[in-house]
């Protein structure tokens, strides 16, 4: 018997590694790579997460790559929440694994560091779940869309509709980075506007805040008519969760989830987050063509999860990708990612999640927002009834007008 | 008196006893961790996976054997201290001859594997778990308006804690855990079964966690993070205590709770830090911490 010495143990494994590395190179021609980067194991994972990645395969058999010769490969990371973490997996999958679209990307600090390395790399980046409007602003790029939703429809939906029902003197609950900042900015000009006042506002650590009691009474003591939770996920449902048991919105306080997802009311329980107002492009139950893509992705979900807006925005998206790569041809798909997501501002978009929408120049998805409120529980006819839908806003006045946005991509 | 460093006294009162109850949970957490590492030399960093196991066995017990809250917190630190005795001799034990960094690390790397495991099977968001009938509704103590619950759990842990200490320290079975932390085979010699007493007494640590817990289901989400929220806080906590200081890790768990609530009216963006600033100074003026012997 040859006996194997641990030199050369140690260099076949080394090859052995390498191998799947040099397939991955020769099969290139006709591959078409996404990466979808989102939260994989914290607080937003049930926005996000391994649903968001269902929708993105679901996507692909909807608009049947296979049969169009297209061979998609969907590679999945988690960027934890951190900017840094983010960033170097967007650079490895550019730069090693040549990845042509990156896809989700919550956290707004993410989002917008994420945006910098795919314009710098000219690939094509899709963000669903990130919420900072600055996408589509300041900091907006050829090579991105940004497809769900933002901070200024949100503010503009859920904080207009709270200033009309009389809530004219808020109290702001921030969590402390890109993304409360935007929303609770955006949110704050709807209300100066409308003739309203902001009395104050914290700002939450991030991520990591789990006790939001003092915050809460601090946003009482201020007498605030509306306390504005300008938070995500986890930080959403404590704050909710705590709010009624410190009996705020018994004593006539009125919540405004700026930023819910369905997931969060699950969580919740209607019990608790009955009344609530929030606002949504996409619903499971809105219309037949979305309960038919809800079936379809339903079996695939993680934990049984009803698809939310930013995990439908995906499939929306996905779908919309590989329509623009179809008709450009693989090849030129995959040589410049700006040229990709022009093609695809040029086309009219339409799916079963959002219908008929568009891409404005500044990477803008338009399409209507729903202003949505929560059931209470003998309201609710079966699982995940959750929302009654309360006012639709149109496709071209949910977004902010590209005029005010000062997308440098416009003016020139 | 109206106003203390421009902030309403009525506020700041507020402010001072939310932080007390905060501080509970930070004192029954250092106390399991400081049990643990005083008597098996091992740094649990799996604490906080067992706080979160102790509040989701709560939502089970409810859930699928239809037993409240109150079944909960005599079942639930029974239940978990026994997963505790299985890790402990299966794993844990046999890493006691070897450095502390190891047993760091097995714990550490079980505790990702059990968070791992309950995502995979709930989500992240959480799930419901309501206050119990007989503890719902608030006080109004005029300053501000104080849930029942919340007073319940200050209490309790209160309870816990004192109940630790006196068993530790008042009892026979306390003189002889004290005593094996210093010389094992001595006592060992005089016919106690020490390592039966080391397992014991990791599942009472775990317990504790369990039922710190359980008492956090009904207020905070029970998610599976919920534990790694609140571990590096809570061994900050332990680091300037003292490791092992049983007395010492109470007292500066509702210290802390109190001074991390005063910073979350002060300045709010930093009461995720000043923790740790502390743990840095008295590190510097004291390394073995506040009551820790040197």
């Amino acid at each position: 018997m040859t006996s194997i010495d641990r030199r050369s143990l140690l260099a076949a494994t080394a090859a052995i590694g390498a191998l799947p590395l040099h397939r991955a190179r020769a099969q290139a021609a006709n591959t078409i790579k996404i990466g979808v980067l989102n939260d994989q194991s914290g607080l937003y994972r049930d926005v996000n997460g391994p649903g968001s990645v269902a929708c993105v395969r679901q996507a692909i058999a909807d608009f049947g790559a296979a049969a169009k010769g297209i061979n998609v490969e969907v590679l999945v990371a988690d960027h934890q929440n951190r900017p840094d973490v983010g960033v170097n997996i967007a650079r490895q999958w550019i730069d090693r694994d040549a990845v042509d679209l990156i896809l989700d990307v919550p956290t707004s600090s993410v989002a917008l560091a994420v945006n910098q390395v795919v314009r710098e790399k000219n690939k094509a980046y899709i963000n669903s779940s990130g919420a900072t409007s600055d996408l589509t602003g300041a900091a907006c790029s050829p090579n991105t869309v940004h497809w769900t939703y933002d901070t200024y429809m949100l503010a503009k939906s859920t904080g207009g509709a709270m200033v009309r029902a009389g809530g004219d003197a808020w109290f702001f609950i921030t969590a402390d980075y890109a993304f409360g900042h935007a929303l609770e900015r955006d949110t704050a000009a709807f209300i100066r506007a409308a003739g309203g006042r902001v009395l104050g506002q914290v700002r939450t650590p991030f991520p990591g805040t789990t006790d939001f009691s003092s915050f809460l009474v601090q946003a009482q003591a201020s007498r605030a008519k509306v306390i504005g939770l300008a938070n995500a996920g986890g930080d959403t449902i404590n704050s909710i969760k705590q709010a009624a048991e410190f009996g705020l919105t018994r004593r006539g306080v009125k919540l405004a989830a700026l930023l819910m997802f369905i997931s969060d009311v699950h969580a919740l329980g209607l019990a608790t987050a009955q009344g609530l107002v929030c606002t949504e492009t996409f619903y499971w139950d809105l219309n037949d063509r979305t309960r038919a893509f809800t079936q379809r992705v339903l079996p695939s979900m993680p934990q049984g999860l009803r698809p939310g807006m930013a995990q439908a925005g995906c499939y929306s998206g996905t779908l919309h990708y590989l329509k623009a790569v179809a008709d450009m041809g693989v090849a030129a798909a995959r040589a410049s990612g700006a040229e990709t997501i022009a093609r695809m501002k040029a086309m009219p978009t339409d799916d079963d999640a959002f219908g008929p929408g568009s891409i404005r120049a500044d990477g803008r998805k338009l399409h209507p927002a729903y202003l949505l409120e929560v059931k209470a529980p003998g309201e609710s006819r079966g699982p995940w009834d959750y929302f009654k839908l309360l006012q639709t806003t149109a496709a071209d006045e949910a977004f902010r007008p590209v005029a005010e946005g000062g997308c440098p991509l416009v003016r020139s | 008196m109206d106003e203390i460093f421009g902030i309403p006294a009525p506020l700041l009162f507020g402010q001072l006893l939310l932080g007390l109850i905060n501080g509970a949970f930070y004192a029954m957490l250092s106390l399991g961790l400081a049990v643990i590492f005083g008597l098996l030399n091992i740094i649990n960093f799996t604490h906080g996976a067992q706080f979160m196991m102790g509040a989701f066995a709560a939502w089970m017990l409810l859930e699928w054997a239809g037993l409240g809250y109150w079944w909960a917190l005599l079942l639930v630190p029974i239940i978990v201290g026994a997963s505790g005795v299985i890790i402990e001799r299966l794993m844990i034990s046999r890493l006691y001859k070897l450095d502390h960094l190891y047993g760091l690390l097995l714990t550490f790397g079980i505790g990702l594997i059990i968070e791992g495991l309950f995502r995979n099977e709930f989500g992240s968001s959480g799930l419901p778990y309501r206050i119990p009938a007989e503890l719902q509704g608030a006080w109004d103590l005029g300053f501000m308006f104080m849930p029942i619950y919340r007073g319940w759990v200050v209490v309790f842990a209160l309870f816990a804690c004192l109940a630790t200490w006196l068993v530790i320290e008042k009892t026979r079975l306390g003189a002889y855990l004290r005593a094996a932390t210093e010389n094992a085979p001595l006592v060992q010699a005089f016919g106690v079964n020490v390592p039966r007493m080391i397992t014991l007494t990791y599942g009472a640590g775990v317990a504790l966690a369990a039922l710190a817990g359980v008492l956090a289901a009904p207020i905070y989400s029970v998610n599976p993070q919920m534990g790694s929220n609140l571990i590096i806080v809570v061994f900050a906590v332990v680091v300037i205590g003292g490791m092992g200081s049983i007395l010492g890790s109470v007292l500066t768990g509702f210290g802390l709770g109190i001074i991390e609530g005063l910073t979350k009216v002060f300045w709010p963006e930093a009461s995720a830090t000043v923790i740790f600033v502390i743990m840095a100074i008295v590190l510097l003026a004291r390394p073995a911490g506040l009551f820790g012997r040197a």
